[in-house]
């Protein structure tokens, strides 16, 4: 008889490499686009509010790893710092750093480990936390700062979204693709969040289905009420590239955990999401409607899911 | 030319190291283990006892019951004994004839070319298959002259053969299409004979161009014949997903190929069915690969059926020290051993020893519903929603609403997995756990 052991363990015993670290930490590397943005039209303060974010998203992380009796060192697994970025992206470019770190930690706190951590959750965290910074720093939250090429006397304080539907102003598609607006630290250049963002579809950690129909969708309803009234509604081009639809598309509705799993699922999911985003934009008190759009579509997901289930091989459907 | 293939699906390093290794016949151990179930079904009934002499190619033990195999001795000598002895695929010790060679490897009754053997009727092939003990040798070892006779209200059109060999590191299949091309297409004849199908297909992935040339040069002086290159691409050579791929039908789920006129035997079961029914030979040796990182010898070695994998492994050249996995089969659906005592059986396609570079062992992550396993799944599964619905010990609901027994563990949403998620393991847990509540 041989004296050697060896390792008993069920099939597949091949894996590929990629791991939850790589896609998360990956994820992290392609937002250095969106955040060179940040960087490039206002400044270095949004990189230190990034910062901060990110680390205050570990650290609760840690804690609540802890007190639930997990791994405290899958704090560091990636997601955490997404999460904070994430929000970090979305907040006003002059944002106060406490309450930065006090969205982030709500956000992990919250959305993510009150629902059993990575993995878990139903609603995105991010999102979640602007939600809460939204309505505790309702001021802050809504303070534009302009970019570094536009003159400060010329500054109106509004937002493209902000400035057409309280103001009727345009703003130049130019500046909105490239980034020269006043938004959010991320959102203002399309540019380079679809870069980032298409850095990760070509590396297959996001499905292109979910942000071209929900662009498309934005497109589609948004174009239907600029045929219907020109002059009250912005042309979906506008709707396109202004306020939050691009990081939205490609960073959030995006989110591996709250959407969708199958190919069906994630189209609908995304036609859904964009019809909620050009109610809100043209019905509701808010100018944007991108971060409420994906927290409604993530209650659906489930059901989505069941309703999109693909065909099983050889199933015959009714 | 028009590839065909499948939804879903995964490359994994193919690693077919042994494609150029021509097939060497191994020695003849000094003792064999022929365990008396090798096949799907009823066990085998000895047929000597402790301390009879028998010849090679004699049967030792006869297939009990329809579905059941016969087994033959592979070389002459004493049966030793009959005791339990660790079995390749039960994992567990189960009882096995122990013949003892004489070194003489005589002879039963030596195979022969019979005469006019083309033009036997399908009652006298199903007959030689059976009498050889021939069950399908890509794996899944399922009696042959089962699947030969089909009932009556399901008539077969379309035999495939599948030469697709999508399994990582195996080349036992490409060799044989390399070194015997005819032979092989002469079982496919018999086969087609038996069932009165109208055509034939022979399946290659296009990883293996050797293999193509070859059989394209000897196809066209068989009737009804066509060559079909499949696209390199794991699971491939599933049954149910290379009859989609080449002829678009689905067999229907829970349902047999036959439900859609069609029959898939494996490269080397075609072959084994000409040496049965053209020679009379029994099945008592195959083409088994022997490879991975922790071998010294690899390559393609004709191997008499109860040779130990300790036995094959000392006489090719050893393995290296740190070997830490032993897997019978593919490294996708192979089974890990816990001993080199185990025999090679009728169903051992390959022989793989791997150190720790291959045989990498993970904890599993919490899922991320990346959905990576819903992408390549061939079956149309959702195995992340399975192993949730198993986690939670809801198997019915697992099978009523997510397809549990759809599942054909090809392993390809665990290989995909960034969680590292044991997919396969929780689903054969989820089976068993519903075959218990009946």
């Amino acid at each position: 008889m041989s004296e050697k052991t060896f390792i008993l363990s069920a099939s597949p015993h091949i894996r590929t490499d990629e791991s939850v670290k790589k896609v998360m930490w990956f994820t992290v590397f392609s937002l250095i686009f969106p955040a060179a943005g940040a960087v490039y039209f206002f400044g270095f303060y949004p990189l230190l509010v990034m910062f901060v974010s990110a680390i205050s998203a570990v650290v609760a992380e840690a804690i609540m790893l802890k007190l639930r009796g997990r791994d405290v060192k899958q704090c560091l697994d990636g997601s955490a710092v997404i999460t904070g970025i994430l929000l970090a992206l979305t907040l006003p470019p002059k944002y106060p750093l406490w309450e930065a770190a006090l969205g982030a930690a709500f956000a992990i706190v919250f959305a993510k480990q009150f629902f059993g951590g990575i993995g878990q959750n139903i609603f995105n965290p991010a999102l979640i936390g602007r939600a809460f910074l939204m309505a505790a720093f309702p001021v802050d939250t809504t303070t534009w700062t302009p970019t570094r090429f536009i003159k400060p006397d010329a500054f109106t304080g509004a937002t493209p979204l902000a400035a057409f539907k309280f103001s009727k102003i345009l703003t130049p598609y130019k500046d909105l693709f490239f980034g020269n607006v006043s938004g959010s630290a991320g959102e203002t250049s399309a540019l380079l969040i679809l870069i980032g963002g298409l850095i990760l579809i070509l590396k297959g950690y996001v499905d292109y289905r979910l942000p071209l129909s929900y662009i498309l969708s934005v497109a589609f309803f948004g174009g239907i009420m600029w045929l219907i009234n020109p002059h009250k509604y912005p042309d979906p081009l506008f709707h396109i590239l202004a306020g939050g639809l691009m990081l939205g598309a490609f960073y959030m509705i995006t989110d591996m955990v709250t959407s969708p799993i199958t190919p069906r699922g994630r189209i609908i999911y995304g036609i859904i999401a964009g019809f909620l985003v050009v109610l809100i934009r043209l019905f509701s008190g808010y100018p944007e409607g991108v971060m409420f759009s994906i927290l409604i579509v993530n209650t659906l997901r489930p059901w989505i899911d069941r309703l999109a289930k693909p065909r099983i091989l050889g199933e015959v459907r009714k | 030319m028009v590839k065909y293939t499948f939804r879903g699906g995964i490359h994994p390093p193919y690693n077919k190291w042994t494609t150029s290794k021509p097939i060497v016949r191994l020695e003849v151990p000094q003792t064999l283990y022929l365990p008396l179930i090798q096949h799907t079904g009823k066990p085998a009934k000895p047929l000597v006892k402790r301390g009879d002499e028998v010849k090679k190619g004699q049967k030792i033990a006869e297939a009990d019951g329809y579905i059941s195999a016969a087994i033959h001795a592979p070389t002459s000598g004493k049966v030793k004994t009959i005791i339990e002895h660790p079995h390749p695929v039960l994992l567990t010790s189960y009882p096995a004839i122990v013949i003892e060679a004489d070194g003489k490897d005589e002879w039963f009754e030596e195979p022969k070319e019979r005469p006019n053997w083309q033009e036997s009727s399908p009652e006298e092939i199903v007959n030689a298959v059976r009498e050889a003990g021939i069950v399908g040798l890509g794996g899944a070892a399922f009696p042959t002259h089962v699947k030969l006779s089909p009932p009556k209200e399901k008539p077969i059109d379309t035999v495939i053969i599948n030469g697709a060999e999508c399994e990582p590191f195996l080349t036992a299949d490409d060799r044989i299409l390399q070194e015997r091309p005819t032979d092989v297409l002469w079982g496919a004849f018999l086969i087609k004979r038996a069932l009165n199908a109208s055509k034939v297909y022979i399946a290659i992935e296009d990883n293996k161009p050797e293999a193509i040339k070859k059989v394209s040069e000897v196809l066209k002086d068989f009737e009804g014949f066509e060559l079909k290159v499949v696209k390199t691409k794991y699971p491939e050579g599933a049954e149910k997903q290379l009859i989609k791929a080449l002829t678009g039908r689905e067999v229907p789920r829970g349902g047999l190929p036959m439900d859609v006129g069609c029959l898939v035997q494996n490269v080397q079961t075609s072959l084994a069915i000409y040496e049965a029914v053209g020679f009379g030979k029994p099945l008592i040796e195959r083409v088994t690969t022997l490879s991975g990182d922790g071998v010294k010898g690899s390559g393609n070695y004709l191997i008499r059926i109860g040779t130990r994998f300790q036995d094959v492994v000392d006489m090719t050249g050893g393995m290296t020290e740190d070997v830490v996995k032993v897997i019978n089969g593919g490294p996708m659906m192979g089974i890990a051993q816990y001993t080199l005592e185990v025999p090679v059986i009728k169903g051992t396609s390959g022989i793989l020893l791997f150190t720790k570079k291959y045989a990498k062992t993970f904890v599993e992550y919490n899922c991320i519903r990346c959905s990576k396993c819903v992408d390549v799944c061939p079956m149309g599964l959702l195995p992340l929603m399975l192993v949730d619905y198993i986690k939670a010990k809801r198997f019915v609901e697992a099978k009523e609403k997510y397809g549990l027994l759809d599942c054909i563990e090809c392993g390809s949403c665990a290989f995909v997995c960034p969680s590292r998620i044991n997919h396969v393991q929780w689903i054969k847990y989820g089976k068993q756990e519903l075959r218990r509540l009946g």
